[in-house]
C-alpha cells in the first residue's frame, strides 16, 4: 500500500478502522441494554472490544493519546494536547 | 464519570466555507430538540428511572455528546475562516455580533437554550414516551435541514445523525417494552 | 405492510395563494413497525454498518427515501 508513506493519510486510514469497529460497540452496547441474555451478541462485543483495543494502541503509537484520566498511555514530552483535535482534522 | 476520547464518532467533512448552513445547523446544537438537550434530558433522567433502563439512557446520553460534537464540528468547519461580510450574508450579523465566530447554544432563530426544553416527569412511561418523541422530532430536524442542505459532504454526516435517531427511538420502545412487562418474564413474544 | 415513507393530497382551497404542492409525504421509519428486536437478525459488515448509521438492515433507514420509477415526492 503506498500510502504507508504519507503519514496523515494513514492517520485518516486507522481512524476510520477505529471508527467502523467503534461504531459496532455503540450499536451492541444499546443492543444488549435491552436484551442482555443475547449469548452471541455479548460475545460478538467482546471479541471487538479486544479488535477496538488493538487498533487504539497501534494508533497511539504513531499519533498520540486517544484518551486521558489515565486510559491511555503518554508519550514525552506530555503531548495529549497536540493538534489536531477531533473537530480539525 | 466520563472519559474522553479524541476522535469523532462518524468522519465529518464540508465541503465549502458556508456560515449559512451553519445557521441551520445550529438548531440542532442549541435547540429543543438537538444534541444537548437530549444528552442533558436522558443523564438527567437516570436518577428516577428504574433499574432496569439505567444503562439505555446512560449509554444514549453519552452517545448523544458525541453528535453534540460533530454538529460542533461542521457548524467549526462551515464558519472557520469566514469574514465578517460572509457572516452578514449568511443572516449570521446579529451571531457576529455578540459572538464573533464562536459557537453558542442557542438555535436557528437565536433564542438561547433553556432547561424548559427536557423534560423529567419522574414517571418512566411519560419519560420514555418524551424520550421516544424527542427522537423523532430531532429525525424530523435531520430532514428539514438536509432538504435545505445542497453540500453532499454534510449531508452524509446529517444521514448518519439522521439515522441514529431512528436507532435510539427503536432502543426507547423496547425500553417501554421491558417495563411493561413483569420481572424476569421472557422479552421476546 | 412496512412502507418507509406516507403520502397523501392536501386540500387545497381556492383562496390558497401559494401554488400547490401536490402530493405530500412523510417518512414513517421502521422502530415503527419493527417491535421488540428478535435477536440474530443479520447484520452489516462492520465497514459498512458506520457508513450506514445502523448495524442491522432491518432498522436502516436512508434519507430522502428512494422513490419507485415515475413516483413524485
Amino acid at each position: 500500500m503506498k500510502q504507508a508513506a504519507d503519514p496523515a493519510k494513514e492517520r485518516y486510514a486507522l481512524m476510520e478502522k477505529i471508527q467502523m469497529v467503534d461504531f459496532a460497540l455503540v450499536e451492541l452496547t444499546l443492543y444488549l441494554d435491552t436484551h442482555p441474555q443475547d449469548t452471541q451478541a455479548i460475545q460478538q462485543f467482546n471479541q471487538l472490544a479486544v479488535e477496538s483495543r488493538d487498533l487504539k494502541s497501534a494508533y497511539e503509537q504513531r499519533f498520540g493519546p486517544l484518551r486521558q484520566y489515565g486510559a491511555s498511555f503518554s508519550g514525552y514530552p506530555w503531548n495529549w494536547g497536540d493538534s489536531p483535535w477531533p473537530w480539525q482534522l | 464519570m466520563w472519559y474522553y476520547e479524541k476522535k469523532l464518532q462518524y468522519p465529518v467533512k464540508v465541503t465549502e466555507c458556508n456560515p449559512r448552513l451553519a445557521k441551520y445547523l445550529i438548531e440542532q446544537y442549541g435547540g429543543a430538540d438537538g444534541e444537548l438537550s437530549a444528552a442533558l434530558r436522558y443523564l438527567n433522567q437516570r436518577y428516577s428511572i428504574p433499574d432496569k433502563v439505567i444503562g439505555l439512557l446512560t449509554d444514549i446520553g453519552t452517545e448523544e455528546f458525541a453528535h453534540l460534537e460533530m454538529i460542533a464540528t461542521m457548524i467549526y468547519k462551515l464558519t472557520k475562516d469566514a469574514t465578517p461580510e460572509q457572516m452578514k450574508a449568511a443572516g449570521l450579523g446579529a451571531h457576529y455580533a455578540n459572538h464573533d465566530n464562536a459557537l453558542f447554544y442557542h438555535n436557528a432563530a437565536g433564542s438561547p437554550w433553556t432547561a424548559t426544553y427536557i423534560q423529567a416527569k419522574g414517571d418512566p412511561i411519560a419519560d420514555l414516551y418524551e424520550d421516544i418523541a424527542a427522537e423523532e422530532k430531532a429525525r424530523a430536524t435531520y430532514q428539514w435541514i438536509i432538504n435545505m442542505s445542497d453540500d453532499p459532504c454534510l449531508n452524509d454526516s446529517l444521514k448518519f445523525l439522521r439515522e441514529r435517531e431512528v436507532v435510539h427511538s427503536q432502543r426507547f420502545r423496547e425500553a417501554v417494552e421491558i417495563l411493561k412487562f413483569e420481572k424476569d418474564r421472557k422479552q421476546f413474544f | 405492510m412496512y412502507t418507509p415513507i406516507k403520502c397523501y393530497q392536501p386540500y387545497h382551497g381556492p383562496f390558497d395563494p401559494c401554488p400547490p404542492r401536490g402530493t405530500v409525504c412523510y417518512q414513517t421509519p421502521p422502530n415503527l413497525y419493527l417491535g421488540f428486536q428478535p435477536p440474530n437478525l443479520q447484520q452489516f459488515p462492520i465497514q459498512e454498518a458506520l457508513y450506514k448509521g445502523t448495524l442491522w438492515p432491518v432498522l436502516y433507514d436512508p434519507y430522502p427515501t428512494p422513490l419507485e420509477k415515475g413516483a413524485k415526492r
